[in-house]
């Protein structure tokens, strides 16, 4: 491609529409086409800007999955399929805690007591464990062994279904709310955008614990590891990066994070045995949007994909939100298959 | 021997003949005379040996492995032969079953088309419906294979992924396609009219009175022997597409993509025909199922049912042998089977546990089918029959 002349015009539009900067045109392109539809349709402004609201929240919850997806995908080299399922299970073991824990008075203007905060506290590093146990107990045999790495992706997806199964053995296939027959209503927050407090919480949450992760990746020497050894796992070890403790801690990370990110979702909707592979689709998007192994391109993507899910459902069935998603990704996949961050034919 | 006995046995002796042929291969055309006599001897002791409730059990049962061994063989060219990773065989199971359906089925008329819609229907015959499914289902391999296969193969799982789950939101949410999230009825069963005392206006007296003996009852006799039929015809044309020259390609593709490359092979070109081709069996599977079932609705293409347990089928079959993937369906649609009579058996110690966990039963099976597939992962990778070795 470089070898080309780069003179002509048309040359110079094809290079800039199939760069970085085409992916930015296109979602500018989609974004516009968002606005113009919903003009069409005669949706109004503020209900626009409440979902545009909705899907920032949305966009976090998916970002905590993504972060790990992400980084497991840049470490491992895995696509782990079962990560949704590590979403489900995190909100069914909050939700089971809260069952046990003596139930709280609402916390303010919130939904929930103070016994869901300690649920989520607990449960976050229990499936963060759980995770490497996995790793220890399935994927790592077959690294030893050599098995080629879509074995161990199969394995992840054995593992999603192992999970699910689980779930519905011990929870059932019904809906499952946190706290079922609480109001939970709606409040303006200015220029007539309504909102729940406990999406301002979700969101807020969200916010802290990405902080949280940037400052582990750019400021500690475990973060600056796991970062080198996404970027380029072969690299890094020639670097003499303890791989696999860099492996164990992201598992660590990747589960708890996900966890945390299932109970929010558990807590803005509901809980059901598919919601983890519902979102999978979604979280996949996410991080091939802002590129594989890259977590602050994952936060982008799942921020890009979660409003552009939610606005969606101004002029389109809202069950067609993860249809949407994957219609993103198709489109990302044709334009740039490196994602936002991807230097030019590293990874596809 | 009662007649009806006798017409059953000689329908079971259609597959029979076909296992038994395949297994006297090497003895040429005696081999197949033999094989022929041993099916039909097999399937006339079968149904005089086995109580009729017993031998209606074996029918349906060899006949839903059977569409299962389609759907595994399609999984097996794009994995077994090109190391393609489907993980949403649902979505052309769905495909192809649902265009059966469209194209073989009438518009509802009347007082039913209140309650039932769907975009067409166009009264074709049955094979006109299977191979309409087959095409359809292959066209959107090709609209998903192209974008996302000259890409890292993992991309190619999660595009699937997500192409089973649009199409299953589209057949769940749009009414006028398919009658939306109710079930779309009145998939014709083809020569069902040999077991209704009119017989088929389009076959010869003596067909007729043949099959007199039948009731509509025994029609999983007759549907089985067209199944078996169109496996054969499946396998027979795989095989030959295996052995030949493209075959090998994609195999050189699988093993090292960048020296079957420089050999001058377009291997995105080879790996899109080969999505294509397993995508075109997953539909004419999927057509297989609807005009078993009658009525198909979106729930019968759940990713557990529809694209899970074919993978496992595959894997412990062995992936790179089309024998091993009719084998691994057979096996786990026993297994599949044989687990949901035994948690039947142990419902009352699952009560003790808890008394919900009965109805959660059926769960415990892909429970123990997911460890299964771990395990194969682990201990045997190549399945039960793995790959011939070829020197070529």
């Amino acid at each position: 491609m470089t070898t080309a002349p780069r003179s002509s015009p048309l040359r110079r539009l094809a290079d800039l529409l199939t760069g970085a900067s085409g992916l930015w045109i296109l979602l500018a392109a989609v974004a516009a086409a968002v606005v113009v539809g919903s003009f069409v349709q005669g949706v109004e402004p503020q209900r626009l800007l409440s979902l545009l609201v909705r899907g920032v929240m949305l966009g976090g919850i998916l970002a905590l999955g993504a972060i790990g997806l992400s980084l497991i995908f840049g470490v491992l080299n895995l696509p782990h399929f079962a990560h949704g399922e590590l979403m489900t299970l995190g909100a069914y073991l909050a939700f089971f805690l809260v069952l046990l824990l003596p139930s709280g008075a609402p916390l303010g203007p919130f939904s929930f007591g103070i016994e869901f905060l300690i649920a989520v506290a607990v449960v976050a590093p229990a499936v963060g464990a759980l995770s490497y146990g996995l790793d220890r107990g399935v994927y790592r045999p077959l690294r030893a062994r050599g098995s080629a790495p879509i074995y161990l992706a199969m394995s992840s997806l054995a593992l999603a279904f192992g999970i699910r199964s689980v779930v519905y053995l011990v929870w059932g296939a019904d809906f499952r709310f946190f706290y079922p027959g609480r109001a939970r209503p709606a409040f303006e927050l200015f220029a007539g955008i309504r909102v729940r407090p406990d999406q301002l919480f979700i969101l807020g949450l969200a916010l802290v614990l990405i902080v949280a992760v940037y400052l582990l990746l750019e400021r500690t020497k475990l973060g600056k590891a796991m970062r080198a050894t996404a970027d380029n796992a072969e690299l890094a070890r020639v670097a003499g990066i303890d791989t696999e403790r860099v492996v164990a801690f992201t598992w660590m990370l990747g589960g708890s994070l996900a966890a945390i990110g299932g109970a929010m979702y558990g807590l803005d909707a509901q809980m059901r045995p598919e919601m983890g592979w519902w979102l999978l689709l979604p979280l996949f998007a996410s991080v091939i949007l802002g590129t594989i192994g890259n977590p602050y391109g994952a936060l982008a993507g799942a921020l890009i994909i979660g409003i552009v899910w939610q606005v969606s459902t101004a002029f389109l069935n809202p069950a067609y939100g993860p249809g949407v998603a994957f219609l993103l990704m198709i489109l990302v996949l044709l334009v740039r298959p490196e994602g936002l961050f991807g230097a030019r034919g590293k990874r596809a | 021997m009662s007649e009806a006995a006798f017409v059953k046995g000689l329908l079971l002796a259609v597959p029979a003949s076909f296992v038994a042929v395949h297994l006297f291969g090497r003895l040429g055309r005696l081999g197949a005379v033999l094989g022929i006599a041993v099916g039909i001897a097999a399937g006339l002791a079968a149904t005089a040996l086995l109580p009729s409730g017993q031998i209606g059990y074996v029918a349906s049962f060899v006949l839903m492995a059977s569409i299962y061994a389609v759907l595994s063989l399609g999984l097996n060219v794009q994995w077994g032969y090109t190391g393609l990773f489907n993980i949403g065989i649902a979505a052309f199971f769905a495909v192809g079953a649902f265009t059966t359906a469209l194209v073989t089925t009438r518009m509802p008329e009347g007082p039913l088309a209140a309650f039932s819609q769907q975009a067409f229907g166009f009264g074709m015959p049955f094979l006109v419906g299977v191979l309409a499914a087959g095409a359809v289902s292959g066209v959107v391999a090709w609209a998903i294979g192209r974008p996302t296969l000259k890409l890292r193969d993992d991309y190619l799982a999660i595009a699937t992924i997500g192409i089973a789950e649009v199409v299953r939101l589209i057949f769940q949410n749009e009414r006028w396609l398919a009658n939306g999230p109710q079930p779309l009825r009145g998939i014709p069963q083809p020569l069902n009219c040999l077991t209704q005392t009119d017989g088929c206006g389009y076959l010869p007296a003596a067909v007729n009175a043949f099959f007199s003996p039948l009731t509509p009852r025994d029609y999983p006799f007759v549907y089985l022997a067209v199944v078996a039929l169109v496996l054969v015809v499946v396998y027979l044309v795989l095989e030959r597409m295996i052995e030949s020259p493209w075959g090998r390609v994609l195999r050189a593709v699988r093993e090292e993509e960048s020296s079957a490359r420089m050999n001058g092979k377009d291997a995105a070109a080879f790996k899109i025909q080969a999505f294509v081709v397993g995508a075109v069996i997953m539909g004419i599977g999927g057509a297989l199922y609807a005009h078993y079932m009658v009525s198909i609705d979106y729930s019968h293409f759940d990713p557990l049912y529809a694209t899970f347990l074919i993978w496992v089928m595959l894997m412990l079959g062995g992936s790179g042998n089309n024998r091993g993937a009719i084998l691994g369906a057979f096996v786990i649609w026993g297994i599949w089977t044989g687990t949901a009579s035994l948690i039947d058996e142990i419902r009352p110690a699952l009560a003790a546990i808890s008394s919900d966990l009965p109805a959660r039963g059926p769960y415990l099976r892909f429970l123990f089918i997911s460890i299964l597939l771990l395990a194969i992962l682990r201990f045997r990778p190549q399945g039960l029959i793995g790959e011939k070795r070829r020197t070529s």
